[in-house]
C-alpha cells in the first residue's frame, strides 16, 4: 500500500478546499442560514410540532443532509473530474498507485470537506433553534457513511463526466430533487399513502430518517433499514469503482 | 551496458482498428540519451504513454530495471519520470506544492532538501512560491521536469520538450538534459527537431507508422547513412557538365558556377583526386572548394520516405 501517495492526494486536495475557503464554507453556511430563517422562523413558526419536534429542528438533520449528500458528490467529482480537464491525469496514471489508493485519497478529502461542512452546518443550527442529539455516536456514524458513499458516487461522477455540464446535470436533475423530496423538509408519514409508497422508492428517504433517529429518536423507517440501503449503496458504488478501474472505463486507452 | 528499458514486440491497436505501435523492439540502454525521430501521429507519444503506464498495451512486454509495467508496476513506474508534450499543470497552485504532490505519488516521503535541489537545478527555486499561472511558458516546462524528477527517477521521458519553444529556451533545455545525463539519469526524448537528435543524443531511433525503422548510434547512423558532397567552385558559369566529366555522381550547381560531386566517405576510393585532376585537365579553373556532410535531417527525411513507398 502506497500511503503517502494516499496522503499526498488528501492533503492537495484539502489545500484546494482552504485555498477557496469563501466558496468552501461560506456559501453552505450562508444558504443553510437562509434555510432556518425561512422554513425555520418564517414558515416554521406557523407549523405546529413534527412528531413531536419544533419544526425548526425538524429540519435540522435534513438540512444537514441535504449539504453533506450535494457537497459530498461536489466535491469528490469536481476533485476527479479537474485533472481530467487540465491534462494532468496522466500523473495519477504514471505513479506507481493503486486504483484503491486514489480512491482513498479524493473519496477521503470530499469526505473530510463535507464532514467539516456538516458539523459547521450542525454548529450554525444551534444559533437558530434549540436542539439535542438522542445519539450523537449514531449521528456521527451516519454522517460519516452519508459522507463516504457519496463521495464515491461523486467519484464515479467525476470519471464518467465528459465536460462540466455532464458533471452537473447529475446533482442538478437527480440529486437534489431526491434530496428535497426524500424528507429533507416534512416527515414521509404527512404524505398521502401513495406519494409514501412512491418516496420508499427514493434511497435518500432512509438517509434521513436514520439520521433523524440519531437527532431525535423517531425514523419513518426503521433504523436497521436505513443502515441496510446506506451499506447496499456504497457497495454498489464500491462495485462500480472496482469495474472502472478492472476495465479502464474513461480513464486508460 | 546493461538495458534499463526493454521493449519485446509491443502492439497498440484501438477500438477502430486502428494500429498504433506495430511490434516494436528496443533496448534502451541505462544511461544513454535515445532521440526518438518521427512524423506526426508515427506512434511515439503511444509507445512512451505504454511504458509509463497511461495506455494499456495491446500485447508485448515491457519492463524497467527488470520489472514488468503491469505485473510489478509498482516497482516499475517508481522508476520512471514523464514529461508530457502539453503544459499539463494546475494553475492555482504554488510551485513547490505542485512538486511536492509529486513527489509524495511516487511514495517518497516529504523531502524539503530534495525539493530544493531539483528546484535549484532548474532554476526555479525563486519561483517556488509563485503560482504555476504567473509563470511565462519556458518556466512551466521546468516545474514538467521538476515534477517529473522529484522521485529522482532512473529513467526520464521526455515527450517533445522543446515543442513550440525558442531557440534560446531550447538550448537551455539541452543543457539541463545533458546535466540530467551526468547524473546518470537515462532519457529518451521525442522530437520533431532532427537539430535536437543531432546536439544530444547518443542513439537515434527513427519511427513511422508504428514501426521502429531503425535505432542505431547517432555518429554511426550519419557515418553509414551519411553522404559527403564537394562542391567545386569554379571562376567561369557552365551551361552543362562537360562531356569528359559526366557521371552520375556530378552535377552542375543551379547557377552553374560549381559542380556538385556526391561521394560515400567509407568507400576505399572516393575519387576526388581523379575529378580534381580531370576538372584541371579540362582546362576549369577553380576558385575554392567546399565539403558538406548530410545530415540527420537528411537521412531520416529519406528512411520515412523510403517506409512510404
Amino acid at each position: 500500500m502506497n500511503w503517502t501517495a494516499v496522503r499526498s492526494i488528501y492533503i492537495f486536495e484539502m489545500f484546494r478546499f482552504f485555498r477557496t475557503v469563501a466558496q468552501s464554507l461560506l456559501a453552505p453556511v450562508i444558504s443553510t442560514s437562509l434555510y432556518f430563517v425561512v422554513f425555520g422562523a418564517a414558515i416554521g413558526s406557523r407549523i405546529e410540532q413534527v412528531e413531536g419536534v419544533g419544526y425548526g429542528a425538524f429540519i435540522v438533520p435534513g438540512l444537514i443532509m441535504l449539504t453533506v449528500i450535494t457537497q459530498s458528490i461536489a466535491n469528490a467529482s469536481f476533485g476527479i473530474y479537474f485533472p481530467k480537464f487540465i491534462g494532468t491525469f496522466f500523473e495519477l496514471l504514471s505513479a506507481p498507485i493503486s486504483f484503491l489508493e486514489i480512491v482513498m485519497g479524493y473519496v477521503g478529502a470530499a469526505a473530510t470537506k463535507s464532514l467539516i461542512i456538516g458539523f459547521i452546518i450542525l454548529i450554525t443550527a444551534y444559533f437558530f433553534v434549540d436542539f439535542s442529539i438522542a445519539h450523537p455516536l449514531a449521528m456521527v456514524a451516519f454522517l460519516l457513511l452519508t459522507t463516504i458513499s457519496f463521495a464515491l458516487f461523486g467519484f464515479i461522477l467525476g470519471i464518467w463526466a465528459g465536460n462540466f455540464e455532464q458533471l452537473q446535470i447529475v446533482p442538478l436533475l437527480i440529486v437534489t430533487p431526491l434530496v428535497f423530496l426524500g424528507g429533507s423538509f416534512y416527515s414521509i408519514s404527512m404524505l398521502p399513502p401513495f406519494w409514501q409508497a412512491v418516496s420508499m422508492f427514493n434511497p435518500v428517504v432512509y438517509l434521513i430518517s436514520g439520521f433523524r433517529w440519531a437527532f431525535f429518536g423517531t425514523a419513518d423507517v426503521p433504523i436497521l433499514t436505513s443502515l441496510l440501503a446506506i451499506g447496499l449503496f456504497t457497495g454498489v458504488c464500491l462495485g462500480i469503482i472496482w469495474w472502472i478501474f478492472r476495465t479502464g472505463w474513461r480513464i486508460r486507452q | 551496458m546493461a538495458n534499463i528499458v526493454e521493449i519485446t514486440d509491443l502492439r497498440k491497436s484501438y477500438k477502430d482498428g486502428f494500429q498504433a505501435l506495430k511490434g516494436v523492439n528496443l533496448g534502451i540502454e541505462e544511461g544513454e540519451i535515445l532521440a526518438l525521430l518521427g512524423p506526426n501521429g508515427a506512434g511515439k507519444t503511444t509507445l512512451i504513454s505504454t511504458v509509463c503506464g497511461i495506455t494499456m498495451p495491446t500485447s508485448g512486454t515491457v519492463t524497467v530495471g527488470g520489472h514488468d509495467i503491469l505485473h510489478d508496476y509498482r516497482a516499475a513506474r517508481s522508476m520512471i519520470g514523464l514529461v508530457p508534450q502539453e503544459i499539463n499543470l494546475e494553475p492555482f497552485e504554488r510551485v513547490i506544492n505542485t512538486v511536492r504532490f509529486s513527489r509524495g505519488l511516487f511514495g517518497k516521503p516529504s523531502d524539503d532538501a530534495a525539493i530544493e535541489k531539483v528546484l535549484r537545478q532548474l532554476s526555479l527555486w525563486d519561483k517556488k512560491d509563485n503560482q504555476i499561472r504567473e509563470l511565462s511558458g519556458g518556466m512551466k516546462r521546468r516545474v514538467l521536469i521538476a515534477k517529473a524528477l522529484a522521485h529522482d527517477p532512473r529513467v526520464l521521458f521526455l515527450d517533445e520538450p522543446t515543442a513550440g519553444v525558442d531557440v534560446e529556451l531550447r538550448k537551455d533545455m539541452w543543457q539541463i538534459v545533458d546535466k540530467l545525463k551526468e547524473d546518470g539519469v537515462t532519457i529518451i526524448l521525442t522530437t520533431h527537431y532532427i537539430e535536437e537528435a543531432e546536439a544530444i543524443a547518443d542513439r537515434v531511433g527513427v519511427i513511422a507508422h508504428g514501426e521502429l525503422l531503425l535505432v542505431e548510434e547517432k555518429t554511426k547512423l550519419m557515418t553509414r547513412m551519411g553522404q559527403k558532397e564537394l562542391e567545386v567552385q569554379l571562376t567561369e558559369t557552365l551551361t552543362e557538365v562537360p562531356r569528359n566529366l559526366q557521371s552520375d555522381d556530378l552535377a552542375l550547381s543551379s547557377d552553374g558556377h560549381a559542380l556538385i560531386y556526391t561521394y560515400d566517405t567509407n568507400a576505399e576510393r572516393t575519387g576526388i583526386t581523379k575529378l580534381l585532376a580531370d576538372v584541371a585537365a579540362e582546362g576549369l579553373v577553380l576558385r575554392d572548394v567546399v565539403t558538406r556532410q548530410s545530415s540527420l535531417e537528411d537521412i531520416f527525411v529519406n528512411l520515412v520516405k523510403e517506409d512510404a513507398t
